[in-house]
């Protein structure tokens, strides 16, 4: 499947956010089916996490990535696997294969679970739809507010209380998080509850975006009318034909099969199959 | 319809995220996708829009609509697409709720943390 690659490795590699980054050691995926779990082995690779792609490299100073993770549909779990510090992602396709990693120390491995399992689209863009909620019933209490006639008079926010009634929301959550012994199955669009106090921030750097359009229904056409990833049905169960796009995407670097397929040429000649 | 110029393929194309798939018509599983980070959507002639990358930006895959109008919907959804403008989305509306509310509406998703929605710290 074609990709816009020279697009993509730029992605990958220029000095945009990157929202974590580490060695990790990924397990080598056999594909010949008499090979069983003896000898499972790993492999170390710098990992970059950009909004909803999982790139690797062969090193960190690598200028291209060998390999890419779409993180849709998709949970990220702690693994029993002979490794300590192992983690899976897995799909909702249950075609597309998972991917097992493996942190360096116990700390190393919570931050990654929790950075990937927030790390889909479909999670932030429920996140900026409840946020767009909130804002517009802030607007209309602030409003309200202005017509009662115990009126506030200050119109700045620092350190003033409002009589605002707070949305009563619940925390995003799409499957319930289960807590084990400290341990917890994280789903895409799972969350942890948990305060944090939020710090410094600068205001009015940023430009305000225009507002997300509104839902619109799937129509499907064969011209190619938007299907667009807006309709409500795929917030609500994971992406299920567009996993296998994204399975091919996963298959899509030359590179890690032509590395899969050396491997394997130089095991048969040790003799090991 | 993505086309090497002069040459106009019939296709369906579909936009999953941050990502635009293209099929022939009669199959299940794209031949194609282009990943929509750091791109640029433009309004070309009537019924045409174009999608470029910022790291090669003469280099334009266009796309011929059955309408005018379906090409502006394009046109907006695509722009809306990529994972960053989501990102930025986030981060104003943050700062909005923040400014009017003196709460921040993170905290009860516990994420206020998070690098990456904090002001100021992502560009473009």
């Amino acid at each position: 499947m074609k990709l816009n690659e020279r697009s993509v490795a730029h992605y990958a590699t220029c000095n945009s956010p990157t929202d974590h980054a580490g060695f990790l050691r990924k397990r080598v995926e056999r594909h010949h089916h008499h090979v069983h779990h003896h000898g499972t082995s790993y492999q170390r690779h710098w990992f970059v996490l950009k909004g909803n792609l999982l790139f690797y490299f062969e090193e960190c100073e690598s200028r291209e990535p060998m390999g890419l993770v779409v993180l849709e549909g998709c949970t990220v779990e702690l693994c029993e696997a002979a490794e300590e510090f192992a983690f899976a992602i897995r799909f909702d396709d249950a075609g597309a294969r998972a991917y097992v990693l493996v942190a360096d120390g116990q700390a190393a491995m919570e931050a990654w679970v929790k950075a990937l399992s927030r790390a889909s689209f479909n999670y932030m863009r429920l996140v900026v739809r409840e946020l767009e909620k909130q804002l517009e019933e802030a607007c209309k209490s602030l409003a309200a507010c202005h017509r009662s006639p115990w009126r506030s008079s200050s119109s700045s926010s620092s350190g003033r209380r409002r009589h605002l009634s707070s949305p009563a929301l619940q925390p995003l959550q799409e499957k319930p998080t289960t807590l084990e012994n400290g341990y917890s199955a994280w789903s895409s669009g799972g969350c942890v509850t948990g305060g944090a106090t939020y710090t410094d921030h600068d205001g009015g750097q940023t430009k305000p975006p225009p507002l997300p359009p509104r839902r619109r229904s799937a129509t499907g056409s064969a011209t190619g009318s938007p299907a667009s990833g807006v309709s409500p049905a795929m917030l609500e169960s994971p992406v299920s034909p567009e996993t296998i796009c994204f399975s091919k995407l996963h298959d899509w670097y030359g590179q890690e099969i032509a590395g899969l397929r050396q491997e394997w040429q130089e095991r048969q000649k040790r003799g090991h199959l | 319809l993505p086309a090497v110029p002069a040459v106009l393929k019939k296709r369906l194309v579909k936009l999953v995220v941050n990502f635009l798939f293209y099929f022939r018509t009669d199959e299940a599983e794209p031949i194609g996708a282009l990943l929509l980070e750091h791109c640029k959507v433009t309004k070309e002639e009537e019924n045409i829009f174009s999608i470029s990358f910022i790291e090669e930006p003469e280099r334009k895959y266009c796309f011929e609509c059955a309408t005018e109008e379906q090409c502006q919907e394009w046109v907006e959804a695509l722009k809306r697409a990529s994972y960053e403008f989501l990102r930025r989305s986030l981060i104003f509306y943050r700062n909005e709720i923040q400014k009017m509310t003196g709460k921040d509406p993170l905290e009860q998703y516990g994420i206020s943390e998070e690098a990456r929605f904090q002001l100021g710290a992502h560009r473009q």
